[in-house]
């Protein structure tokens, strides 16, 4: 999909990518609700640069009049001058950074907003394509390059304009000849700054590539220690890490190279700039067309001369940098919601818990496969439903269509009688717990785990809750019990407990639908057995209906309805005695679990 | 790793030397390139008073040749000034080059002694530290050594040395005129260290609020999934809109410290020119100086202000560079596995027979893991594993490859004590397949082969098919040239596994470990896997741990663990006839409807026919 494509950056990206102006345009649109402050910073830029130019004046006052007529009074009106000026500087410069600052801030606040919105609200079909570190860089980094162009840049950019405008049309308007002579060093200036930002924008992308590189193989060294060591393989990895070592010391290097070749020829340029003015304007004062003060005031405005030229220079390569930032940014802002509640969607009343599928079809956005044809099946309230199959047989497609995850692609999913799709999704999934497979923890307490799905829910709920999915007896051996910090950053526990926590938090918001994608199998068959137990109970006492994906037989047998999943098809359905009897499959599943002499038995007791 | 708690008392002295030996270390970085440094430092000099006598020129042309009308000595003058100017520019090319070469290698040389060091380090040291934490320490601690070393340490050496000679030049021209100039450097330090101590405050709070914004992002977005499922979106919306405004206030807040010092230190500039028209001025008056000298000055006084901001400036980065450098020590001063010693045999050939004999373990000192753990496992048998978690069945596991060194006992491997023999040769002979498949970036084929180096592409298939692994990889879009997303994001934990288990096979391994391998397999899928296994473990040792017990029935010996001890041992059917924990296990999982009364009852278990 074009989503992945656009956030790897190739070194030739250095012209603004298709549709960045338009993007860039948006972006910089985002500082139109900090108006206030974006005018201000420009107003204060505008009349930085007024006190700016005024000092060089003042010092050829205090040359001139003062120190060449011996006047005292005008060096000291020259002095008092440029303190004030400094001040009046001063105060514009501090409210202008000031001021961009906040409407800069503003604008990356709106923009991590909206994609942190955008991110909460995608359908699982767009994070099934997507690679969570690319998000990561696109709320982080991109818009943190936004941030600086639009707030920095942009004025910075107006206020080089400003200035270079206001030198040059000053240096002409007091000397046009020496005026003319010295802004001959500006294209050299000029040309070789482009030409260095040109070279090493690139450049710095490729040590950023080659620096990501050498961190993922870092990366993998630490987290698969175990594979690495068994495998005898620490020097391959030493090898693998020497090499893209000294490919980041040689791009290293190459920058380090253009850096030390630019920076002394610019420098030299515009040295050679006051050297023009001296030679130059020494010459007119002999001729009595200049005088000393307009001369020094003369190798001031130099310097306000080249500091646009160097600003302008450098923003030229953040433009297309930017550009590109904000067409990663936008994509995710405007990537379509998939699932999303159709317009009317009508509040979902509380269910009983009958599941209706109606030869449903599935494929997932994007591709050809179609991983469920043609599925139908009735679960009734209170029934535990169990599904049984291989690897991709549409298991896990299967549940995913109940609480709307992913929308049908043929037939309907029907809660209650109403098709999933009529009512509001909020309303449906509020009634519905699932356990994912990958009983994912937050970073966080244990508490703050198990009521993730119910932020009331009091201290004896979430106790009941643990006690029910039998995680109870080890979150009390926690450091400390229900405040032990879990996740990443935390305690560290195994999967079994892991599942069980995620079963604790879907069953604390009492669901009228419990989902169990797979959710048991870390958990050892002792502990999985009493979860088995409490669930049923739970599940069956208030008739609540209940869908279990599993591996092992143990796990389905009692369940009220078996449904055999393959190759995206109903093979067979009914309970456990039903099928015995009636599906090949099934007794191929069964007896790869058993003792051969029990699966005899078992085929025996069957025919 | 872990001082004892006395040392936390007097922490404040020891860091301050702490501090010192780091800086001498680090400066220790430098010492393969003392000639460069010498070469550098001489050219610093060369630039710096190339820098000092342009100035100078200028007032001389002003005061000798412009005021007296003779343009052939301005020309001879300017000429000259042109030559001060390119060797000025080439001493700075040459000298930011040498320095700016030699800073990367010393980078580049930490970041390969530092991944040389976690080849070596015992796996305790990963056990007790969150991959991320280490990761995101080690590229950002050698990232502040970076910017210390490809731009402070350049800048500061140019900036002290021109400072010195400016400094100097200025006294000798005019000591009057300097000294009085000299006035603003005092007050320039203090507002600036007043100003920096703030701005490090501000800027650390930023770091908080910032890592408050981005640190739980990661997992948020992986969890989208769950805050879907629970509708958790808004409440976490509104959770990011706080931590995303407090990070914007801190910013701004940060900012306005800095916007107010630059201007601030504009003012000062100013002020050290205003001072030097005036008493320059007044000094001219009185022919005790000359115009040209003060045009001179002014310049001098607007350049000795850069070198005062960057000295201050490199100052903090100093500061965090050490910080730094002080965690990358730490790391490369870690206790590395003690290497084998010179003259350890190697393992050269195995039949494959592994034997713990009495062997007690702990992680930390004081807490057992294992007590007193007898067993052997005779060349092509196969032994399981069983109990609840933490029973210690895994530890068993990492013994063998030596990953971890016992406390008591011994473990042997064809009657040699693991500890006897090289770590490489021990651990080419066994392959451990974990329960979370760990899959490298790359592409299918590239981490089959891992098993083996310079494994062919004919041994990488062979290898799959051994594992019926080769069908589903066939069907990948681009078969085994598929790039596996980061960490195997794209493919099924299943088929994760698959492909480590065809890297094993490919390893041809004497010992075969498998760690709750097969977990997370479909049971049909396992059943496939071990027929597979069944002809390939022919001739092998293998030591199989697993919660399902379907697994493990056929081992030829079946080791129950509880608290870290072997309670009991036997064959399936011994076990199950004994009654015990085993039997209770099985029962439960297989006779599901009498287990559910909780009753391991016999009437329950199969009457073996």
């Amino acid at each position: 999909m074009a989503r992945r494509d656009t956030g790897q950056r190739s070194p030739e990206q250095q012209r603004l990518p298709p549709g960045g102006t338009r993007a860039l345009w948006r972006a910089v649109g985002y500082l139109r609700s900090y108006r206030l402050a974006t005018g201000g910073a420009l107003v204060s830029l505008v009349l930085m640069s007024v006190a700016n130019l005024a000092a060089p004046m003042l010092i050829r006052v205090a040359i001139d009049d003062g120190i060449g007529r011996r006047q005292l009074v005008a060096i000291l009106a020259a002095v008092i001058g440029l303190v004030v000026v400094a001040v009046f500087r001063g105060s514009f410069a501090f409210l202008q950074s000031y001021l961009a600052e906040r409407a800069s801030q503003g604008v990356a606040y709106d923009l991590r907003n909206a994609l942190f919105g955008r991110i909460q609200r995608l359908s699982f079909s767009y994070y099934d394509q997507v690679e969570t570190g690319q998000l990561l860089t696109r709320l982080t980094n991109d818009v943190e390059q936004i941030r600086q162009f639009t707030g920095r840049g942009i004025i910075q950019m107006i206020a080089a304009v400003v200035m270079l405008a206001g030198s040059v049309g000053l240096l002409l308007y007091l000397n046009w000849r020496l005026a003319l002579v010295s802004m001959l060093i500006i294209p050299p200036i000029f040309v070789a700054l482009m030409y260095f930002v040109r070279r090493v924008g690139p450049m710095f992308r490729e040590i950023q590539q080659s620096l990501s590189h050498l961190n993922t193989i870092l990366q993998e060294d630490i987290q698969g220690v175990r594979v690495i060591r068994s495998f005898v393989r620490e020097d391959y990895e030493m090898r693998r890490y020497s090499e893209q070592n000294e490919d980041l010391l040689e791009k290293n290097k190459t920058v380090i190279g253009m850096f030390s070749n630019n920076f002394p020829l610019v420098f030299f340029f515009a040295n050679l700039g006051t050297l023009l003015v001296v030679w130059y304007g020494g010459y007119e004062i002999t001729q009595r067309t200049l005088t000393i003060g307009e001369l020094v005031a003369f190798n001031s405005y130099l310097a306000f001369l080249l500091q646009p030229v160097f600003t302008l220079g450098f923003l030229a390569s953040s433009i297309s940098r930017a550009g590109a930032c904000s067409v990663r940014v936008f994509e995710i802002i405007d990537a379509p919601l998939e699932i999303h509640d159709r317009p009317g969607a009508r509040e979902l009343p509380a269910i009983t818990g009958r599941v209706e599928f109606e030869d449903v079809h599935f494929r997932y956005p994007g591709s050809e496969r179609e991983i469920l044809r043609g599925v139908s099946f009735v679960a009734e309230p209170g029934q535990t439903v169990a599904i049984l199959g291989s690897i991709g047989s549409g298991k896990s497609s299967l549940v995913n269509l109940i609480p709307r995850f992913y929308d049908v692609t043929g037939g309907r999913v029907l809660v209650d009688g109403h098709d999933v799709r009529d009512v509001t999704l909020a309303s449906l999934r509020r009634q519905i717990g699932i356990v994912l497979p990958d009983a994912l923890l937050f970073s966080g307490t244990v508490r703050d785990n198990i009521r993730y799905g119910r932020l009331d829910a009091t201290q004896e709920e979430i106790e009941a809750a643990a006690r029910a999915a039998q995680a109870e007896e080890f979150i009390l051996k926690l450091p400390e019990g229900y405040d032990t910090v879990v996740g990443e950053r935390g305690v560290g526990l195994s999967g079994g407990q892991r599942q069980r926590i995620a079963i604790a938090r879907a069953l604390l918001i009492d669901p009228r639908l419990l989902i169990l994608d797979d959710s048991m199998s870390a958990v050892d068959a002792h502990t999985e057995a009493l979860l088995q137990e409490a669930l049923d109970k739970l599940m069956r006492s208030a008739r609540h209906t209940a869908f279990v994906i599993a591996q092992r037989i143990s796990t389905v047998r009692n369940a009220d309805l078996i449904l055999i999943i393959d190759d995206g098809q109903v093979a067979a359905s009914g309970t456990h005695e039903e099928l015995l009897e009636t599906s090949e499959l099934y007794n191929e599943i069964y007896n790869s679990q058993l003792l051969p002499d029990d699966a005899r038995i078992a085929a025996g007791d069957g025919v | 790793m872990g001082r004892p708690m006395w040392h936390l008392a007097n922490q404040s002295d020891e860091r301050a030397q702490d501090r010192g030996k780091t800086a001498r270390r680090l400066i220790g970085e430098l010492r393969p390139y003392k000639r460069t440094m010498l070469v550098v430092l001489l050219l610093v000099v060369v630039s710096s008073v190339m820098q000092a006598i342009g100035p100078w020129l200028v007032g001389l042309a002003i005061d000798q040749h412009i005021m007296r009308g003779d343009l052939p000595g301005l020309a001879r003058t300017m000429i000259l000034l042109f030559f001060v100017y390119v060797v000025g520019s080439l001493a700075t090319r040459a000298q930011s080059r040498r320095i700016g070469f030699a800073g990367q290698e010393i980078l580049a040389s930490f970041r390969s002694r530092i991944f040389e060091r976690f080849q070596h380090l015992p796996l305790r040291y990963f056990d007790s530290r969150p991959a991320g934490d280490l990761i995101s320490r080690v590229v950002n601690d050698v990232d502040t050594i970076n910017q210390l070393l490809s731009q402070g340490l350049t800048q500061l050496l140019g900036a002290m040395f021109s400072l010195v000679v400016i400094l100097a030049t200025m006294l000798v021209l005019n000591l009057r005129l300097a000294l009085v100039s000299f006035t603003i450097i005092p007050v320039m330090l203090l507002t600036t260290s007043f100003f920096s101590a703030r701005a490090r405050r501000a800027f650390r709070r930023t770091r908080e609020t910032v890592s408050n914004v981005t640190a739980n992002l990661q997992e948020e977005i992986v969890g989208v999934r769950q805050a879907q499922a629970f509708n958790r979106t808004e409440e976490n919306i509104a959770r990011f809109r706080e931590r995303n405004a407090a990070n914007r206030d801190a910013n701004i807040q940060a900012v306005g410290i800095t916007s107010a010092f630059w201007p601030t230190i504009d003012v000062l500039s100013t002020l050290a020119t205003a001072i030097v028209i005036g008493y320059g001025g007044y000094l001219v008056f009185h022919d005790e100086l000359t115009v040209g000298l003060l045009a001179a000055f002014l310049i001098y006084v607007q350049q000795f202000f850069r070198p005062i901001q960057l000295v201050s400036q490199v100052y903090t980065q100093i500061q965090s560079s050490m910080a730094g450098a002080e965690r990358i020590y730490s790391i490369l001063d870690e206790e590395p596995e003690p290497p084998d010693p010179p003259g350890t045999p190697t393992l050269s050939s195995v039949r494959g027979q592994v034997r713990f004999d009495h062997v007690t373990f702990e992680y930390k000192p004081g807490q057992t893991v294992l007590h007193d753990v007898s067993f052997t496992i005779e060349p092509g048998q196969t032994v399981a594993l069983v109990g609840h978690t933490g029973a210690g069945k895994t530890t068993i596991a990492n013994l063998i490859p030596r990953f971890y060194d016992v406390a008591e006992g011994a473990v042997l491997v064809d009657g040699h004590d693991v500890r006897s023999v090289t770590r490489p040769s021990l651990r080419k002979w066994i392959a451990l397949v974990l329960q979370e498949p760990f899959l490298f970036g790359g592409t299918v084929a590239d981490n089959i082969a891992y098993g083996r180096e310079g494994a062919t592409r004919e041994e990488v298939e062979a290898a799959a098919r051994a594992v019926n692994a080769h069908d589903f990889i066939s069907k990948l879009p681009e078969g085994y040239d598929t790039n596996i997303g980061e960490r195997g994001a794209t493919l099924s934990q299943g088929q994760r596994q698959l492909i480590s288990f065809a890297r094993a096979v490919l390893a041809d391994p004497r010992i075969l470990i498998l760690d709750e391998a097969t977990a997370n397999i479909d049971t049909r899928t396992e059943l496939l896997i071990q027929r597979a296994l069944g002809t390939l473990l022919e001739g092998r040792a293998s030591l199989v741990i697993a919660h399902r017990l379907s697994t493990v029935r056929n081992a030829d010996l079946i080791l129950v663990m509880q608290n870290g001890r072997i309670v009991e041992r036997g064959s399936h059917h011994e076990l199950m006839e004994r009654g015990g924990l085993y039997a209770d296990l099985y029962n439960r999982q297989f006779r599901d409807a009498p287990a559910r009364r909780r009753s391991p009852s016999t009437e329950a278990a199969p009457n073996p026919s």
